[in-house]
């Protein structure tokens, strides 16, 4: 890729789509909903996350592998067995199209953690295998777990999202929620580990946008212990998310207001307890508020998040119908799957869209 | 009067066409250089005495005066050059220690000069700060390492004792004494006018800056003047002063001369004697020795003050800050080779040292690497010239940073580098009455008020410029910098790229 082949204005398209009855739809909708937005993507990324996809494999993490060759591959798979019970290993299916070249070898695997290596890392569940992803994604040159939740799974490539989709066979996978992302990136070669959504455990993040803090956040977030390798925004994104719900115990409410703090001007205008959560927030973890543009969705197991920086520097959708929430960079993204919506609005800045699942378990780590 | 071997460094140029006599010059000189001759009717002036504080040049009320460098020269040598002539003789003349005062002025690099900001173009938005808010606020303290919550589930307020800044910038500690009443009133209204924070030096408080103490830092040195109980406990944070930048490893001298009346009875020692603090202090002598101070100062005040442990950048900052941050300190400030002070021998402050940028870069590194970077804030201080410099210190990872040169030049200092003299000209560190007059604190305070606000307003457009609409994104962001001229070791260590990277 060189300089000049690609438009510089930057742009990506996010997509998603939540039933908070926990009713499972295939894959079709998103990839519809992501496909009329193509021109906000530059053919150098795509990808998706499905949630409730692997309902019989729904207590074991589902890894998704890239391999650059047979013999990282082979590496890799002795980690594994060292650390986890695999369940279930096969090659991710996928269907040739000639918009995606140059595919690494990708192979999915259902493990959990070998008991006794757990008990001696003396580390909850959780933990232990993000270790293990960090682990394999940092020590072992060519193998990239790019995927690694309970019950959803991620799928991206280099390629524009539609292809993607098609490359994937997404339509054959059927969940409760799915998000999309088409990638417009301006300073990034097109890397399949690079695409978005981005994940851990079964957090994964699409985002919109380029935003000025991620240094401040990298190096901060890197103190307690994740590795930023990537260096996107969308990586640096999760990892705060999966800090700030996973080890700090935050809300995503509570998140929203940390990342997307309201300006002290807002928070001076509120009544006292309020205002001392928010400066509370604000304080302790100033490191990780995120300024400059994005619009994000957050998925994890259970729920969904729609997030806009605290300007509202890009554009974001949300559409309802029935129990279903539609959130896109687009309306015309959302229109294209439902025309007829109960109800569809802009959200603020700042101002988090949570959807949640209502009494529907989803695997044996419910949130 | 015997050969001193010296010729005077300036030259005091007076434009006899402008001259009116009006012997302004005369009275404005408290060192004598200005004279009257009667017989002549003219005003001459003895360049010797002379050390360039340009105040009679500012009062002039003709412009008739001009102070030049002096056009007389030794043979040329770059090796002996005049400044190293000029000291030996003076030594050989006293057979004493060269003492100077205020920052280092020696050519060594200026790092912050050769550190360039980001700016969005295109791919994100800059932010206008006069449209948009622009949050310059910072809090200054440790973060709790838990999130506690009560039974209903509400975030119990876990918070460690802290400092909250409108802005990142401090007045950095200049003790009553080293400085005049009127200087102190003016930095204490001036930070209650700005809601943020002056430090009392080691001097002690004077009981008429007492009503300030929520903007106040009171500082305890290792000559523990003025240091009680109420002192301790009337200020915002105690800062235990373990060095100085400017002279890193030694103590102070106040002579007895300045001594005098107030300054005798805040500090609590005899008129007339000298204030000499120790070098070390004598109840720490070692890093667990630091940690009982600090936890002394806590019992004293019931763990409601934030401490505050300033050292010098010296060549093992980066352990001796780990260090620090692990013995109950909850704000390191870190003084850089180039900051000022009211005396110190000249050797000491020419070449003992580090500078600011390369030991906050390093600090930042190693208190992140070993995980305790969020325990403790960390000053920056050691010439804080500009906003510039501040959002240079602040992308490099410090959380606010002190100035001290930077506000006594605001109040009129013009760096003459004098003070240890104490015939300061400008009124602000000197405690001759006929001088200290000349700084009125209303004017003073306003002056610092001004700076400030001016400040804040280019600290906003520079952050405006890079997208960022929170100072606390900029914190450590060292993206937002670039390198010019630097080799890959320095870039290295601080860690930036250069320039076109």
């Amino acid at each position: 890729m060189k300089e000049g082949q690609v438009r510089i204005p930057a742009g990506c398209a996010i997509s998603g789509i939540f039933n908070k009855s926990g009713k499972r739809f295939s894959g079709e909708d998103i990839l519809r909903s992501i496909t009329v937005m193509h021109d906000r993507s530059n053919g150098l990324g795509g990808g998706f996350a499905g949630y409730g996809i692997y309902p019989e494999y729904k207590d074991y993490y589902a890894f998704h592998i890239f391999y650059d060759n047979a013999l990282m591959k082979k590496e890799c798979e002795e980690f594994l067995e060292r650390h986890f019970d695999i369940i279930n290993l096969s090659k991710i299916p996928t269907r040739k199209t000639k918009e995606i070249t140059d595919e690494p070898l990708i192979w999915r695997y259902f493990v959990t953690p070998l008991p006794t290596k757990l008990s001696a890392s003396q580390l909850d569940e959780r933990e232990f295998v993000s270790k293990c992803v960090f682990r394999i994604n940092a020590r072992i040159n060519g193998a990239y777990v790019f995927s690694s939740g309970k019950n959803m799974g991620v799928f991206k490539a280099v390629g524009f999202p539609e292809a993607v989709g098609r490359f994937y066979r997404l339509e054959e996978y059927e969940g409760h929620c799915f998000t999309a992302h088409g990638r417009y990136p301006t300073n990034t070669p097109g890397w399949w580990g690079g695409a978005h959504p981005f994940a851990l455990l079964d957090y994964s993040v699409v985002h919109n946008g380029e935003i000025s803090s991620y240094d401040a956040n990298r190096r901060s977030i890197e103190m307690y212990g994740y590795r930023c390798t990537l260096q996107t925004d969308t990586e640096v994104i999760t990892y705060i998310i999966d800090y700030l719900h996973r080890q700090k115990g935050l809300t995503f409410k509570e998140i929203s207001a940390v990342i997307a703090a309201p300006f002290w001007q807002t928070i001076e205008r509120m009544p006292p307890e309020k205002r001392a959560l928010h400066e509370y927030l604000r304080n302790v973890f100033s490191a990780q508020l995120i300024t400059g543009p994005f619009s994000i969705l957050v998925g994890w197991n259970g729920g969904l998040m729609a997030l806009n920086d605290r300007l509202k520097l890009r554009s974001m959708v949300v559409g309802e119908k029935g129990d279903t929430v539609y959130m896109a960079s687009e309306e015309s993204a959302i229109r294209i799957i439902e025309p007829a919506l109960d109800k569809v609005w802009m959200p603020k800045g700042g101002e988090p869209v949570i959807v949640e699942l209502s009494g529907v378990e989803v695997n044996s780590h419910a949130h | 009067m015997p050969i001193n071997f010296l010729s005077p460094d300036y030259e005091v140029l007076r434009n006899d066409d402008r001259c009116i006599t009006c012997r302004i010059c005369e009275r404005q000189c408290a060192n004598g250089v200005h004279e009257y001759i009667e017989e002549r009717g003219k005003l001459i002036s003895d360049d010797a005495k002379c050390v360039n504080c340009q105040r009679c040049v500012s009062l002039c009320p003709t412009r008739a005066l001009k102070i030049v460098k002096s056009g007389n020269t030794y043979k040329e040598n770059e090796n002996w050059n005049q400044k190293a002539i000029n000291e030996l003789y003076r030594q050989a003349t006293s057979g004493g220690v060269l003492l100077s005062s205020m920052g280092n002025p020696e050519p060594y690099p200026i790092y912050f000069d050769k550190i360039l900001l980001n700016a969005s173009q295109v791919t994100n938005p800059s932010i206008d700060p006069l449209r948009e808010p622009m949050e310059t606020k910072v809090f200054l303290g440790p973060k709790p390492q838990t999130v506690e919550r009560d039974e209903q589930g509400h975030i119990k307020p876990n918070l460690p004792p802290h400092l909250t800044l409108s802005l990142p910038v401090m007045f950095s500690a200049m003790s009553y004494g080293s400085i005049s009443y009127h200087a102190h009133e003016s930095l204490a209204r001036a930070a209650e006018a700005l809601g943020i924070l002056y430090n009392t030096g080691e001097g002690g408080l004077h009981e008429d800056f007492y009503k300030y103490g929520k903007n106040t830092i009171v500082q305890v040195a290792s000559g523990r003047f003025g240091v009680h109980k109420r002192y301790l406990e009337s200020g915002a944070a105690i800062e235990i002063k373990m060095g100085q930048g400017a002279k890193p490893g030694i103590g102070g001298h106040l002579p007895g001369a300045k001594i005098v009346g107030d300054i005798s009875r805040t500090r609590m020692i005899p008129e007339g004697s000298d204030a000499i603090s120790p070098a070390p202090h004598h109840d720490i002598y070692s890093i667990e020795d630091l940690r009982q101070l600090v936890y002394s100062l806590k019992e004293a005040t019931n763990y409601q003050k934030p401490v505050i442990v300033k050292i010098a950048a010296v060549h093992n900052v980066t352990a001796i800050a780990s260090g620090v941050a692990r013995s109950g300190a909850d704000i390191i400030a870190i003084d850089g080779f180039r900051g000022g002070t009211g005396a110190a021998p000249t050797r000491i402050r020419d070449h003992v040292g580090i500078p600011i940028e390369l030991a906050l870069a390093g600090v930042d590194k190693r208190l992140r690497d070993e995980g305790i970077r969020d325990r403790v804030s960390l000053v920056a201080a050691g010439s804080i010239r500009s906003s510039a410099d501040i959002v240079k210190a602040i992308a490099l990872g410090a959380d606010a940073v002190y100035i001290g040169t930077a506000a006594l030049l605001a109040l009129g200092c013009h760096l003459c580098r004098s003070c240890h003299s104490g015939k300061c000209n400008w009124g602000i560190a000197t405690q001759i009455p006929e001088l200290t007059k000349r700084l009125n604190p209303d004017i003073g305070y306003q002056r610092l008020v001004n700076l400030l606000t001016a400040w804040e307003h280019e600290i906003k457009e520079m952050m405006g410029s890079m997208g960022i609409n929170s100072i606390e994104s900029l914190r450590g962001n060292r993206l937002m910098l670039r390198g010019v001229g630097l080799n890959e070791k320095e870039l290295e260590i601080l860690g930036i790229k250069h320039a076109g990277e």
